[in-house]
This record gives structure tokens, C-alpha cells and sequence, in this order.
């Protein structure tokens, strides 16, 4: 997706004092940066991937589903902000790179979809710990959640990187 | 005298055919170069699980045995594959690379993490399967964990530096 509104937008971001600033400082604000979001992708990548081994039958099988997730909540959560400061930071110096990037869209779309599953895992494991042991479906939907949120995490990392070739 | 046979081997890797290859087709590189970011996210997540064990920070209901057990498999794959995309990656503009203060710096500091990795195998963690849970663990084998924490968050930041420092250099 690349419309001229959006090009619109991107350059009216560009143009702000904010921007510019990045810009200037670019050599070492934005390595800095990218260094934070990657700890920080790093870190929800781990924690979302424990969750998901838990659900796959990986490990953690001596605690409730809920329990992992709480224990792995505070980690996502962290990263989730870091991830949106650093990212935004990055979008604020470089609007057209990133906003009218396929690469970047589709790490976004990719970003939500796996988010949707975190949540769905979180609330439903909360009303009831053993909700999704407790038809063979169940399991079985589970799992294939679980496996497709691993696939879109993959997915994010490698978009994230593609947003400095496309 | 090792000075002009580390050159030549630069300059040998510089023009392989895998070097040509990897640098003059334009999807290959950062195809390689994903799949690195990959392995070091899960690489450095898994590992900083076990040395916020060892620091006392997190999981301290399992014993260090147990998540190491449970987790350092993860963490060696993901080092294998790092290490291998990474040698791809060098392989492809060797000599700029070497040139590279930051690359430098990486390498010097993966020696330490090695070293640092080696120590705690060999003397500090060696009876590390009777540590129980909790934290009565000895400092020193604390002290390990946080300084693998650190130097792996340096390595971190000097491989993002490298990509922002890369000046092409002419083979000599």
C-alpha cells in the first residue's frame, strides 16, 4: 500500500522539528535504537515462544497454562512499550522508509495477528486453566494457534529486517 | 609473517565464489541476514533465561541444573545457526569487514564470552548440579551470569554498529 495520502502524511511527519533532529543525528540515534528494539524483540520473542512451547507439550508441563502466561506477562508487556517507543522513534525519522513499506505493513499486520493470539490464549486460560485440554478440538486448535504464532513471530523478525531492502 | 597469512586468506575468502555469489545477487544477503537476526533473538532471549537464573532474578523455584537443561539446547542451535549465517556474512565482503572497528570489537568480545562460558563450565559451575533452588548460589557463579549478560548485549550493540560503519575497502 503506498497512496498519495499516506506519502502525504509521511512527508508532513518528515518535516517536523522532531524528525529532523533524528535525521541529523541519525548515525549514531538510530543504530542506538534499533539496539533497543532488537533486546526488545529478543525478550517477547523468548517469553511468546516459552508460551507457545507450554501449549505445543515443550516444557513447563508441571504448571497451568495461565500461570506461564502471568509468569511471561510482565516481559511482553515491557518489550510491547519498548518495541513502540523505538519503533515510533524510527518511523518519526524515516516516515516514507517505513509507513509506505510492504515490509513494514505486512510486520504489522503479522505484529496484530500475534497479539490477537497472545490474547485470546490469555483470557481464555484465565477464565479456565485447563479450557483448551479439554476436548481432543480444543488441543488441536491450540496447537495449530500456537504453531502459527511461532510462524508469525518468525515472520515479524524477518520483515523487520526486510524494511531496509524494500 | 601470520599478519601477510591472514591477509591472504582474506583476500582468498574476498574473491571465493561464495563471496561473489552471496555480494552480487540481490536477495541472498539479507535473506542470510535475517535468518542471523533470527538466531541471535532466540539465542540471546534463551540465554538471558539462564543467566537471570544464575543473577537470581527469575525462576528461582527450578534449580540452575534444570533450566539450563531445559533451555540451553535452544540456545545452542540458535548459537550454531548465528554462527554460521555470521561466518556467510563476513565471508561475503571480508576484507571490508576486517577493516571494521566494531567487527573487531565483536570479535574480541565473543572471545570473552567464551571465556567467561568456559570458566563457569570448568571451575565455577562445576558442581552446579547440587545447587538447590532459590538463591544459595555462589557470587562468583552470579557474577558469571550478569557478566554474560552484559557482554552479550555489547556484542549486540557492536554487530548493529557494524552496519552503520561499513565503509567499502578496496582489496590489497
Amino acid at each position: 500500500m503506498r497512496t498519495a495520502a499516506l506519502l502525504n502524511f509521511c512527508a508532513s511527519i518528515g518535516s517536523t522539528q522532531l524528525s529532523i533532529w533524528i535525521q541529523d543525528h541519525g548515525e549514531s540515534f538510530v543504530p542506538a535504537v534499533q539496539v533497543i528494539h532488537i533486546l526488545s524483540i529478543s525478550a517477547i520473542l523468548i517469553s511468546t515462544l516459552m508460551i507457545n512451547a507450554r501449549i505445543l507439550g515443550f516444557g513447563f508441563s508441571d504448571r497451568a497454562l495461565n500461570l506461564v502466561i502471568k509468569r511471561f506477562s510482565p516481559a511482553i508487556y515491557l518489550a510491547l512499550t519498548c518495541l513502540l517507543l523505538t519503533g515510533v522513534a524510527m518511523i518519526i525519522g524515516e516516515p516514507a522508509r517505513s509507513l509506505a513499506n510492504i515490509a513494514f505493513q505486512v510486520k504489522m499486520l503479522f505484529l496484530l495477528s500475534a497479539l490477537l493470539i497472545f490474547f485470546i490464549f490469555k483470557k481464555t486460560a484465565n477464565q479456565d486453566p485447563q479450557y483448551w485440554e479439554k476436548s481432543h478440538q480444543r488441543q488441536f486448535f491450540a496447537k495449530l494457534l500456537a504453531l502459527t504464532s511461532i510462524v508469525l513471530w518468525i515472520g515479524i523478525v524477518f520483515a523487520g529486517r526486510w524494511i531496509a531492502y524494500l | 609473517m601470520l599478519m601477510n597469512t591472514i591477509i591472504d586468506l582474506l583476500n582468498w575468502l574476498n574473491d571465493s565464489q561464495l563471496a561473489v555469489l552471496i555480494s552480487e545477487n540481490d536477495y541472498l544477503f539479507p535473506w542470510i541476514e535475517s535468518i542471523h537476526v533470527l538466531a541471535i533473538t532466540i539465542f540471546f532471549g534463551s540465554l538471558a533465561l539462564v543467566d537471570l537464573r544464575l543473577i537470581g532474578l527469575a525462576f528461582l523455584e527450578k534449580t540452575i541444573y534444570r533450566v539450563s537443561e531445559a533451555i540451553l539446547p535452544l540456545t545452542w542451535i540458535a548459537f550454531g545457526i548465528a554462527l554460521i549465517t555470521g561466518s556467510l556474512l563476513f565471508i561475503s565482503k571480508a576484507i571490508t569487514y576486517s577493516h571494521n572497528t566494531f567487527f573487531l570489537a565483536k570479535m574480541c568480545l565473543l572471545i570473552c564470552a567464551g571465556i567467561n562460558m568456559m570458566i563457569f563450565q570448568k571451575i565455577t559451575g562445576r558442581d552446579m548440579a547440587d545447587w538447590g533452588v532459590g538463591n544459595h548460589i555462589p557470587l562468583s557463579a552470579r557474577l558469571a551470569g550478569l557478566i554474560s549478560l552484559l557482554l552479550w548485549i555489547s556484542i549486540i550493540i557492536c554487530g548493529r554498529w557494524i552496519g552503520f560503519t561499513l565503509t567499502p575497502t578496496m582489496g590489497s
